[in-house]
């Protein structure tokens, strides 16, 4: 698959004179062309779930790296089993949460995938490992053997193995509703997410670090990296500080905003492009947005002044409706954070939904034709994504500075 | 049964997203049109509010979703 695309931008300036297309039009029509025939080559790859034998081969294929794994799949490709059905929603929930591993392309045990370090504190201490050592298992029938202990892989989860296994070969027991009632390590592996989380942190750090530095050197001025970043800091101190936090208070909470500002900015763009280093989907992760929603809730309270606390507890209302205002008031602290969380979660994680949505058409109609709708769509909404990862970052740094500037409430004379 | 009803729900819920956006749409239209010269300004709190409305409904769909 990556030869043609050389091979196009070989021919790219003659077959451009030769229709005589405008040079961005080109480039989107080679571009519509080379994501439909992926579409193709994926669907063509597509195998059902295989037995035991074949897990070594595709053990042996994902490890030796790139060319291998295309050799194995390019192999099988020509002779596909009988396809399972395609699980579109399988897919997609697979696809918005964590994962021990980055996947590439390929299904099952046959797929690319690059492990990721695995690492949990067990009974026995701290135990690390490749998350190739479960060989693409995910239902918990292959069992990885560290430090005497025994550990398999569900659904993304890991947890202590059973001395056997079950009838469908499984060393976990299942309980009520699919529920596994296996023990489980505490897990600190490097997941998906985590990888993310650390990379999108030391990228801003290298960003921001210079150029910050670089204001000392020229004087005041801003030059290069700093020249391009200054209108966005500016833009966050100036329409989102300084209005709702208060030109007296609002330095203080600068960096906080700029730090949610820009960390959510860039995750939520990472998640949009689709291939390793970045397809990890961190800010449709609950609890990440949460921590950030948990910081907005402690930063708001902790600078709180007495009549924040008085509006809440002592609020100037008849003293029967006490029983009614007091709880709702406090449950008012509760919701807001509560909302910012559920709202950045949702967002990102339903644009997601919908661009594997509308990928997923192509198999589920199991047709190429189906390829350039689906192809314009996704892009259509790609764009829209673009919009809501800035706007999300903008809804929730705006929300928390107007929390923090509702926090500290001057007592007026009128009371 | 309960993920079709789920579904309704969310179904049911983009209803309410679509006549606040829509409604957030048409009084920025009018706004722009009685002083032109104002529009970047009722743009930006248009795109604010269409947010949060947003967010309102991604509530319930995040609902469905833990339903079904």
């Amino acid at each position: 698959m990556g030869c043609s695309f050389y091979i196009c931008s070989g021919f790219y300036a003659t077959l451009q004179e030769r229709f005589g297309m405008s040079t961005t039009s080109f480039k989107l029509f080679t571009f519509s062309v080379f994501l439909s025939l992926v579409g193709t080559s994926n669907l063509l790859g597509q195998h059902g779930v295989h037995g035991a034998d074949s897990l070594h081969n595709a053990a042996i294929a994902a490890e030796h790296g790139a060319t291998d794994a295309v050799h194995a799949d390019d192999a099988h490709g020509a002779a596909t089993e009988a396809e399972a059905d395609f699980d579109a929603a399988a897919l997609i929930m697979h696809h918005i949460a964590d994962s021990h591993e980055f996947h590439a392309w390929g299904e099952g045990e046959k797929g690319f995938t690059l492990p990721l370090p695995v690492i949990l504190w067990t009974d026995n201490g701290l135990v690390s490992f490749l998350s190739s050592a479960f060989h693409h298992d995910d239902a918990g029938k292959h069992v990885v053997e560290q430090k005497g202990q025994r550990f398999v892989k569900v659904h993304d989860k890991i947890y202590y193995a059973n001395e056997g296994a079950d009838d469908h070969g499984a060393y976990v027991t299942h309980g009520a509703e699919h529920a596994i009632e296996n023990r489980q390590p505490l897990d600190f592996s490097i997941t998906k997410n985590v990888f993310s989380l650390l990379m999108s942190a030391f990228f801003l750090l290298l960003l921001f670090i210079p150029a910050a530095r670089s204001y000392g050197r020229s004087g005041g001025v801003p030059k290069g990296l700093a020249g391009f970043l200054e209108p966005l800091v500016l833009f966050v101190r100036d329409d989102i500080a300084r209005p709702n936090i208060g030109e007296h208070r609002y330095a203080k909470f600068m960096p906080y905003l700029l730090t949610a500002f820009f960390f959510i900015w860039i995750n939520n763009l990472i998640g949009l492009i689709p291939i390793f280093p970045f397809s990890a989907n961190l800010t449709g992760n609950i609890a990440v947005t949460f921590t950030l929603a948990f910081f907005t809730l402690i930063i708001t309270n902790v600078s709180a002044n007495k009549g924040y606390w008085k509006h809440i507890f002592l609020p100037h209302v008849p003293l029967w409706l006490y029983p009614i205002m007091v709880p709702v008031e406090i449950i008012g602290i509760l919701s807001k954070p509560f909302a910012l969380m559920i709202r950045l979660f949702a967002n990102i994680s339903a644009g997601h939904i919908i661009i594997l949505s509308l990928v997923s058409l192509i198999f589920i109609f199991k047709s190429v034709a189906i390829s350039p709708v689906s192809v314009a769509f996704v892009l259509f909404m790609n764009f829209i994504e673009l919009l809501v990862a800035a706007l999300q970052a903008y809804i929730f740094t705006l929300l928390s500075a107007l929390f923090i500037g509702l926090a500290h409430v001057e007592e007026e004379a009128h009371h | 049964m309960i993920t079709g009803i789920a579904a309704i729900g969310a179904g049911l819920a983009v209803i309410g997203a679509g006549l606040g956006i829509g409604r957030i749409g048409g009084s920025a239209m009018d706004a722009i049109a009685r002083q032109p010269e104002a529009a970047g300004k009722i743009q930006t709190n248009m795109i604010v509010a269409a947010a949060l409305v947003e967010g309102a409904a991604l509530f319930a769909v995040v609902v469905s979703l833990l339903v079904a």
